[in-house]
């Protein structure tokens, strides 16, 4: 990764988020899948009463967790489906490879691009779940969610740490793909280990302890940057310019 | 004015083909910067340090190298950078047409080069960070030269570039080939001696189809160079190749003074910009954003201006809030042209710049083409269009998989076509063979009609007059005599007739 320019990084994330706002299928989703995973949780929340027992509780709270990482999975994997074979389906990549731009500098714009959306998403909606708690939910229900650190604490570690997975599997699909769609359905097959952990996590087979949360989230981040490096050494100027077309005339 | 020397090589005319470009150096003057030290890091940007003029990325220069930067005489500011912090200071100097002006820039002693690229963006953000590269000004070079330059460290005023840098000539009303007047942009590096492109013995195959194979050319700084050649001849798959997008099988070429490498790839494309056939635009952007995004990706300063610039080179400055999506195709195709311009290369490949454009958008088009070349940037022009190469290009190369000529096309026509007069008389001749024999400066004829004669002969000049004495000697009334004009077309006909010729058993 030696050799970056953050001008160039900059450039192609400012752009990107630029051609999100713009395109109204990206939009649509950004705002009814977040408020989806938003009502669920709060609904949920607002029958608890102080009588339920502890583990019913736990669960409560748990959930909200479960629905903001799956923001943090889904969204990432629709839109980094799209970075590459979307950029060649209509025509721009060649003219961006024809500026200095590197790979390396390509690949992390886009996927910077995808996660900070994602991610603001994700704690958005988790902010607002928990403000909904604070202002209207049963005091002793709204301090067993509030005292929770550990659940607070796996969000804002694993989301990013599961929408960077999210990403970097989208866009190896996406570097690969001859379609947009093709690539974001086997973008979304590939986030499926994700999802099971944030499963196994809800259904509490893993507990977001302290100490789990850190280990977890510690292998994700090596996963990630692992993943990261592969995805910019797939990334071959000459393949994505030329085609299956030229190579088999 | 310019003016050409072609040298033949060896037996392969075809191949071996070279063009000296004299410009007119003399009302310039010479950047010549050296670079020594020691740098520690293998990564690109401590092997190559940008060469910037008045905030204008103008060259590069690597380490223990010397370059020579053409600059317009008046005052000016130097600054060298490797990576955003990791600058010299801006050194002001005086330029005077004809002379050198000669700096040296190294790593600083003790600088922060020999630690890791993360530590020094660490220390150079909270430090001052214009001072890891030191500039001095040569006292021997500029001695020898007789320069009375005036540099002075870290100097806080740049000439400011006028708000119009790049002054359209594009005004349809006046639709003439006049040449362009491009104020502003900087002349290109290169003296008669250096090649923008040097390619030899260049091949690119995809499996067992070869796309193009063999092909050697040079082309001069602030040459227009026509590359024409039928569909699926490798004319874009060449300009793919010398534009790093892929790389060749085999050969090699010199783009913009940098060898042809992987490892080349990102100095190359910071000093070229090619133009494709299709101008890939991002359709929900408008047109400013989509100059803006390039910009960015050029990492140029001052971007508002040289958009504004551009638009204006490409009469779309009242389109610049338009969504692309909303343009036609031929404006589309002159944001792509618009976004050619932005980074002010040193060699521009353009892929069809004129394909889905009207007549008169196409003559701005061609106008702006002209007025680059006059500022010594060098175009490689692709284009079916060949009365658009006839007009604009020093030389043309037909490209079918190999490369069939390279040359001017006066010379091409010279090669491929005798010359010949054709006769037109008001009535036919009654004994041609016999009345033509009796001529001596006819080599041949062939009837281009009832009463039409084409004339096969040496010197047209020599033969028409006495082909008129002979033919007003015995009675033939003639409408007209005059030399057999041989088109472009003719040429790339021929050739393209030779080839499937040469391909049928």
């Amino acid at each position: 990764m030696m050799g970056l320019d953050a001008t160039r990084v900059r450039a192609v994330v400012r752009k990107e988020l630029l051609d999100y706002r713009r395109k109204r299928s990206i939009v649509v989703s950004m705002v009814l899948l977040p408020l989806l995973f938003l009502v669920e949780p709060v609904v949920s929340i607002f029958l608890v009463t102080p009588l339920d027992s502890g583990s019913a509780l736990d669960n409560y709270v748990v959930l909200p967790l479960l629905y903001m990482l799956l923001i943090a999975v889904v969204m990432p994997s629709t839109l980094a489906g799209f970075t590459v074979v979307g950029e060649r389906e209509q025509g721009t990549l060649e003219p961006l490879l024809t500026t200095p731009l590197r790979e390396q500098e390509f690949i992390l714009g886009k996927a910077a691009a995808v996660m900070i959306p994602s991610v603001a998403l994700s704690y958005l909606v988790y902010g607002l779940f928990l403000g909904a708690v604070a202002l209207f939910a049963h005091r002793a229900v709204a301090s067993a969610v509030f005292h929770d650190g550990s659940t607070l604490l796996a969000l804002f570690l694993f989301a990013p740490l599961v929408a960077g997975w999210s990403v970097v599997v989208g866009m190896a699909v996406s570097v690969r793909a001859s379609e947009v769609r093709v690539a974001q359905q086997l973008g979304m097959l590939a986030s499926f280990p994700i999802i099971g952990v944030v499963l196994l996590l809800a259904v509490g087979v893993i507990h977001p302890t302290f100490p789990v949360a850190i280990e977890f989230a510690a292998g994700l981040l090596v996963i990630d940057v692992l993943a990261l490096r592969i995805v910019s050494r797939m990334f071959d100027r000459e393949r994505l310019v030329i085609g299956a077309k030229a190579t088999r005339a | 004015m310019s003016t050409f020397g072609i040298a033949s090589q060896g037996e392969s005319a075809l191949t071996d083909i070279g063009c000296v470009r004299l410009n007119d150096m003399a009302a310039t003057a010479t950047l010549r910067l050296s670079r020594t030290g020691i740098v520690s890091s293998h990564s690109d940007r401590a092997r190559i340090w940008k060469v910037e003029i008045d905030g204008n990325a103008v060259g590069s220069i690597a380490n223990e190298r010397t370059v020579e930067i053409p600059v317009e005489p008046g005052s000016h500011a130097l600054r060298v950078e490797s990576t955003r912090y990791l600058l010299s200071p801006e050194v002001s100097f005086e330029a005077f047409a004809g002379q050198v002006v000669g700096f040296s820039c190294r790593p600083r002693s003790g600088s922060p080069i020999i630690f890791t690229r993360w530590l020094i963006w660490l220390l150079a953000s909270l430090v001052k960070h214009d001072l890891w590269i030191g500039l001095k000004l040569d006292e021997a070079s500029s001695a020898s030269d007789g320069v009375t330059s005036t540099a002075a460290q870290k100097s806080t005023t740049r000439p400011e570039v006028g708000a119009s840098q790049i002054q359209s000539g594009l005004d349809a009303r006046s639709a003439s080939a006049r040449a362009e007047t491009i104020v502003g942009v900087p002349t290109r590096p290169g003296t008669k001696a250096q090649s923008a492109l040097a390619v030899s013995n260049l091949t690119k195959r995809f499996g067992d189809r070869t796309a193009f194979s063999d092909v050697s050319f040079d082309v001069g700084y602030g040459e227009v160079f026509g590359f024409l050649g039928p569909n699926g001849a490798g004319k874009t798959t060449t300009v793919r190749t010398l534009g790093t997008l892929i790389a060749p099988t085999s050969g090699s070429a010199t783009v913009a003074g940098i060898p042809l490498s992987p490892e080349n790839g990102v100095e190359i494309r910071q000093r070229i910009a090619i133009m494709p056939e299709s101008p890939g635009l991002y359709l929900r952007l408008t047109v400013t954003e989509n100059l803006e995004y390039f910009a960015g990706l050029y990492g140029l300063h001052r971007a508002e201006t040289r958009i504004k610039d551009a638009l204006e080179a490409v009469n779309l400055a009242d389109r610049a809030s338009d969504l692309c999506g909303s343009l036609s195709k031929g404006l589309r195709q002159r944001v792509g042209l618009a976004r050619t311009l932005l980074s002010d290369p040193a060699i521009m490949f353009l892929d069809e710049p004129t394909s889905g454009l009207d007549p008169v958008a196409s003559l701005e088009v061609h106008n702006l083409i002209i007025g680059l070349r006059q500022k010594g940037v060098t175009i490689f022009l692709t284009t079916h269009r060949l009365d658009e190469a006839e007009k604009l290009c020093d030389r043309v190369a037909f490209l079918n998989t190999t490369l069939r000529t390279v040359g001017r096309t006066a010379e091409l026509r010279e090669q491929l076509f005798k010359r010949s007069l054709v006769v037109e008389t008001l009535a036919p001749i009654s004994d041609p063979d016999q009345f033509f024999a009796r001529v001596p400066t006819v080599e041949d004829w062939r009837s281009d009609g009832p009463s039409s004669y084409v004339l096969t002969v040496s010197d047209p000049k020599v033969a028409a007059p006495e082909v008129t004495r002979s033919l007003v000697g015995a009675g033939v009334d003639v409408l007209s005599i005059g030399e057999a004009q041989h088109s472009l077309e003719d040429v790339y006909l021929e050739l393209i007739a030779e080839d499937v010729g040469a391909r049928q058993p």
